[in-house]
């Protein structure tokens, strides 16, 4: 129920809507069982010899403009009066079927947007414990389930109710005995769906499954071709992919088969109930108790009952799967967002940091920053090396408001980080990822995301600086490639590069290099690392990398590990220390070696 | 997401496609054959049934004599049973031949995929893919099936009821029967604009699953370029448009309802206008005059269906067409028919005729280009003896990659000849050549399932033992045994659940497995932390040993330690030489060596 308040909420600006798709229904139910009336009339009181009976108003009418012969002679009336009253039930049919296409929509549309909305501004640490892929399918196929009920199942239920009502009070002001014959089986034709839905929601989940199954084997077979054909394995595959292929095959035939039981034994039941009518009604109709038009009519409605109900348990079953999408659905809603307190400021940020005692630990894990302490000053670059798990990565994403640090302070120009505004601390702190994220637009719009407006010449300058710009003149469609899919893939060190381009677009005071330089080679790197010193002096820049050549020309370089700084200093200073330092600039530049290689002489004089 | 966008398709019927469609249809023929007549008896049943409640009226009610009456319950029980029965048997024989005909195409398409080449996977993209293999070939099947069940059901519908009527009541019935080119007509202009409008909203549909696959995969760019509020805007001009099309789409149907409708109530005003005047005069039976009155109602369902799968087939020709265009690709790299005779196939090789492959290789003026425009490589030779070390350096598009394709016979030179132990690899299979091949991936895949599982995918005979042995040599034991469920860990789809530096250990391990004679190795850019990068160094070590290896290298302890490294630029060989040789030189490779490694 509490699900059913969500959909309530979002009907909020549709509810009139709702309730004139539903008025409407109610109204074209009506019309439609009127018909029957209208032939029942025609067949029996002017065709055939039966006296007008019924309200004295609608007699007296019928007396005044002729009474039966002038009704007899000019038949086509009773021929229009039927075209017009279908034509009427269409009318509202149609606005039955226009007013809740414009509601349920709307709905939809609202919840779409709330969704997206809500999802932006989630917590980041939210996403690292989800699959994407079940985000993905609680926004798009949960909803489309939402959707599909709102947009029919909801009125359909409302259609058969009514004509439930309706039919029966009429059935029953014609004839009691009929009437009671005509629903004979009806509950049995009920019970009967109701339970084979239920029972057969097995067999549809199972059906799912193994094709979602079935395309994980297709996926991963397409995904690792090279794999597959550098193996040589292509027979194992097409033997594993025959086996997930027959399951699915076998399973949904399977379905097929189980709805074939379903369909012909609800049409036996469905069809024997109109035979019963049909014999009874002829019974009572030839020892005349009953006329032959009430026996039409009838027939008629037990045809215009039946197949309704039929579905109903269809409906019904579905409806449960509303109630599961809405609850999936509820758990992203109601998932906390980024809290925004109101006394956040939004100082001028020069780019000064100073982090003391800094703790940090994820959610029932083991602390990963634990007493970290340096300070850096505007303009100044800071390079950090540290093994994995050592809180590099944690430390950048403290920098930028993506978490927020449990002890410690971080201050920036003497301001603590946490009383910044985070989308202030986030459009002065640029970051730029190892593995960025570009979006399926062009390349010319993945750069100037961050700045829409931006004119074409900044756009250039930037890309020439994180030096792109060369690289996407090449393709054939240069500024205008599509990224993605159906575009050019790009390398990953392309991908770096354009990541540089649309941080630098928005002249941010602090930039963050979270090995972003890693997937390009270490020329484009120096001169990248160059093009920044000659954009703004001032810029104090962070970057995190494995290459002693990127991190030794920075101002300080910080050694992480364990979440503690272990040396600090310039390279100089770091290379005559013993340390981890040390270690990995010995490694990289193969010096270990030298000393005992004696071919090694030309290259002594290269090395300070 | 992409993948899945609707392509546009406005052709006409197109008999050559449906002839290649016919090729997997004819297999079950009979069943079609079966299928089409329990449709007649569908059809004929339901035609029969305002018949029977004529009978009644004009046998019955109108004498006046219930003689007969029991009779007739049980001709009528019998009609409905009858009816049930076949019910059960279409719906299950079309079952049979939907689900028969898909499996069919899509195992057929998976096996072409097995053979196409590279050059194909290269042009389209996973998701391009899967759709076709998915989706279209769901549609096809369905069409086929479901297809020829509404078609013929439809057809002897209005036949039938056609037949009736005019058997019952000429006149009336070509009165009542003017209704019907209207019918016609609307439905198919009614069915083709809805199946268009849904075609519309699935476009748009699928720019909102996209769009939403961008938002969260890309969260964290988003709030660290503050673009929240633009990413929601842009987000609300799709939902906006999906609004408009769906509405449009359901406004559509909700005017086709109400107008076939009232088109019917037309028929079924005039079989009561004429119909009654006919009883009146007593030229018309009661019972007929009830009958006409049904059969005008019934009329309009199978139209609906007629004019519906009319529509469809134009959806289901281009999902024909689609699949069909995949499984008719000829793959770029064949083994020729003599080939194929003495070392057999993928599907049976003849192990038996297999020679030892040793690991000489030579290029011998090989010449290539993935686009016939720009030359990767260029009359480029090269002789590598058996258990050779290569290393290959070079920048970005310089051609090492090129040169490794080549070699795997992923591609083949367009020019010259690779040969494997004096021989033109040509005229061997390739799967030959790829069993005996061991072949890292910079970015290391492993497939879902167990690492166990994983490792084994290089020798499917291997041992638990051996696989363990596998793991030991490449250093990944230790951690793998430091996981919780050891060998048995669930590596998560794509190995997602284990980290890059893991992931390359397994793959490496995989490697070994497989007993390669050659062994390549395209070494991965990625930062893998200094620890890592040891283990990794010396499972590079392991596998190297007495087997012909090439490696695109990049860290410089492989390098260091290659028998020849080959520095590659333009396609061309431009150094040549062992480590200290080169630096000996101070050529390019001394350059490349200094920026790289010694820029301080």
């Amino acid at each position: 129920m509490k699900n059913f308040k969500l959909l309530f909420s979002f009907m909020k600006g549709s509810r009139l809507l709702y309730l004139g798709a539903i008025l409407s229904v109610a109204v074209a139910a009506f019309l439609s069982i009127i018909n029957p009336l209208v032939l029942r009339f025609s067949i029996d009181n002017i065709i055939g010899g039966e006296p007008f009976e019924g309200p004295r108003v609608i007699v007296s009418i019928l007396d005044f403009s002729g009474g039966k012969e002038a009704l007899a002679s000019n038949l086509w009336v009773m021929g229009l009066i039927l075209i017009g009253l279908t034509a009427l039930q269409g009318s509202f049919l149609f606005l039955q079927g226009r007013w809740l296409a414009l509601a349920s929509e709307s709905i939809v549309k609202r919840i779409r947007d709330a969704l997206y909305d809500h999802l932006q501004y989630i917590p980041y640490g939210y996403y690292s414990q989800r699959d994407t892929g079940d985000l993905i399918q609680r926004c798009t196929s949960d909803l489309d389930t939402i959707r599909h009920f709102l947009a029919g199942q909801f009125v359909e239920v409302g259609r058969i109710i009514f004509m439930i009502i309706f039919v029966s009070s009429i059935m029953l002001s014609l004839d009691l005995r009929m009437t009671l014959v005509s629903i004979m089986v009806i509950p049995f034709l009920f019970i009967f769906t109701f339970i084979f839905f239920l029972k057969v929601k097995n067999t549809f989940e199972k059906v799912d499954e193994s094709e979602a199954s079935m395309s994980t084997v297709l996926q991963e077979n397409l995904t690792g071709v090279r794999v597959v054909r550098a193996f040589a394995r292509q027979s194992y595959e097409i033997d594993k992919f025959d086996k997930k292929n027959r399951e699915y095959r076998d399973l949904t035939y399977k379905l097929v088969r189980t709805l074939a039981w379903y369909w012909s034994l609800s049409d036996l039941l469905a069809l024997t109930q109109i035979g019963i009518v049909v014999v009874f009604g002829v019974y009572w109709t030839v020892i005349g108790q009953i006329t032959l038009g009430t026996l039409v009519v009838f027939t008629t409605y037990i045809g215009m009952l039946l197949w309704p109900i039929r579905q109903l348990g269809r409906i019904l079953t579905d409806m449960g799967k509303t109630i599961v999408a809405l609850e999936r659905i509820d758990v992203i809603l109601s998932e906390g967002v980024e809290v925004k307190s109101g006394n956040e400021i939004t100082p001028q940020i020069k780019g000064k940091i100073q982090v003391k005692d800094l703790a940090f630990a994820y959610e029932n894990e083991e602390p990963i920053l634990d007493g970290l302490s340096f300070e850096v000053e505007a303009g100044e670059t800071v390079a950090i090396l540290g093994p994995t798990g050592s809180g590099k990565s944690t430390l950048v994403k403290l920098l930028t408001r993506l978490y927020d640090y449990n002890k410690g302070s971080i201050k920036v120009d003497g301001v603590e980080l946490k009383r910044i505004r985070r989308d202030w601390v986030r459009k002065n702190i640029g970051l730029i990822l190892q593995e960025p994220f570009l979006f399926a637009k062009s390349i010319k719009e993945n750069i100037s995301l961050a700045k829409v407006e931006a004119e074409d010449e900044e756009i250039f300058k930037v890309a020439k600086d994180a030096a792109v710009h060369n690289v996407i003149l090449d393709f054939d469609k240069g500024y205008s490639t599509e990224v993605g899919e159906r575009g050019v893939s790009l390398s990953g060190g392309q991908k770096q590069r354009v990541a540089i381009a649309r941080t630098l677009i928005r002249d941010c005071p602090i930039l963050i290099f979270d090995d972003s330089l890693s997937a390009v080679d270490t020329e484009t790197d120096a001169q990248i690392r160059k093009a920044l010193k000659r954009r703004n002096k001032d810029t104090t820049t962070f970057i995190i990398s494995h290459r002693i050549t990127t991190l030794a020309q920075a101002d300080k370089i910080l050694v992480l590990e364990d979440g503690k700084v272990v040396q600090s200093g310039d390279h100089e200073k770091l290379i005559s220390q013993e340390g981890m330092y040390r270690e990995i600039y010995l490694m990289q530049s193969g010096v270990k070696d030298k000393l005992k290689d004696k071919g090694w002489g030309g290259l002594n004089g290269c090395l300070s | 997401m992409d993948a899945y966008r609707e392509e546009d398709y406005n052709k006409g019927f197109d008999l050559k496609l449906w002839q290649g469609v016919f090729n997997y249809i004819k297999p079950y023929k009979k069943e079609l054959f079966t299928l089409a007549l329990l449709m007649v008896g569908v059809a004929g049943a339901d035609v029969i049934f305002p018949l029977m409640n004529k009978y009644a009226i004009d046998n019955f009610v109108v004498v006046g004599d219930l003689e007969g009456l029991i009779g007739f319950s049980w001709a009528y029980f019998g009609l409905v049973v009858f009816l049930a029965t076949t019910v059960f048997l279409f719906i299950e024989k079309a079952g049979e031949i939907q689900t028969k005909i898909s499996y069919d195409i899509r195992k057929n398409g998976f096996e072409h995929l097995q053979k196409l080449s590279f050059s194909y996977y290269d042009k389209k993209a996973v998701g391009w893919l899967m759709a076709r293999m998915t989706s279209d070939v769901k549609k096809l099947g369905d069409t086929i099936a479901w297809g020829l069940v509404d078609m013929v059901w439809g057809s002897a519908m209005m036949v039938g009821i056609m037949g009736v009527m005019l058997y019952l009541n000429w006149k009336l019935a070509l009165i009542t029967l003017i209704v019907i080119p209207p019918l016609v007509l609307i439905s198919l202009f009614f069915q083709k604009k809805i199946l268009k409008a849904h075609r519309g909203v699935r476009k748009v549909n699928s720019q909102i699953t996209g769009a939403f696959n961008e938002g969260i995969m890309g969260v964290q760019t988003t709030k660290t370029l503050v673009r929240e509020e633009e990413n929601l805007r842009e987000f609300q001009g799709v939902t906006s448009k999906m609004r408009g099309q769906s509405v449009r789409a359901a406004i559509f149907s909700s005017l086709y309802l109400p107008i076939v409708l009232t088109l019917g109530s037309i028929g079924t005003g005039l079989a009561l206008w004429f119909g009654g005047e006919g009883v009146m005069l007593e030229v018309i039976g009661y019972g007929t005059l009830v009958a006409f009155l049904s059969y005008t109602v019934q009329f309009f369902e199978p139209l609906r269906e007629l004019a519906r799968i009319f529509a469809e087939l134009q959806s289901a020709q281009a999902s024909a067409e689609r699949v069909l265009s995949m499984i008719n690709t000829d793959p770029e790299i064949k083994d020729s028919q003599e080939v194929i005779e003495v070392y057999g196939n993928i599907l049976n090789p003849k192990y038996q005729n297999w020679p030892k492959l040793q690991g000489n290789i030579s290029f011998k003026d090989v010449s290539f280009s993935y686009n016939d425009e720009e030359k990767i490589l260029q009359e480029f030779n090269l002789e590598v003896k058996a258990a050779e070390t290569i290393a290959l350096v070079g920048e970005t598009g310089s051609g090492k990659s090129t040169i490794i394709n080549l070699l795997c016979r992923f591609y083949e030179p367009i020019k010259g000849e690779v040969l494997i132990d004096g021989v033109d690899y040509r005229q061997r299979s390739q799967l030959w050549l790829h069993q005996n091949l061991g072949y890292v991936l910079q970015s290391p895949y492993l497939f879902s399932g167990t690492i166990k599982e994983n490792i084994r995918y290089g020798n499917l005979k291997a041992s638990d033992l051996d696989i363990i042995e596998a793991a030991k040599m490449v250093n990944a034991h230790s951690f793998i045994t430091k996981l919780e469920k050891g060998y048995d860990t669930q590596v998560g789809e794509g190995g997602g659940n284990l980290s890059t530096g893991e992931k390359q250990l397994i793959s490496f391990a995989r490697a070994i497995l497989a007993k390669p004679r050659i062994f390549v190795l395209d070494e991965a850019t990625s930062s893998i932390d200094t620890q890592m990068e040891r283990v990794i160094q010396r499972a590079i070590d392991e596998l190297i040993k007495d087997r012909t290896s090439f490696i695109v290298a990049h860290r410089l302890s492989t390098i260091r330690s290659a028998d020849r490294i080959l520095v590659i630029k333009d396609g061309k060989i431009k150094e040549a030489g062992s480590h200290k040789e080169l630096l000996v030189k101070q050529g390019y490779y001394y350059n490349l060596y200094r920026k790289q490694f010694n820029e301080i």
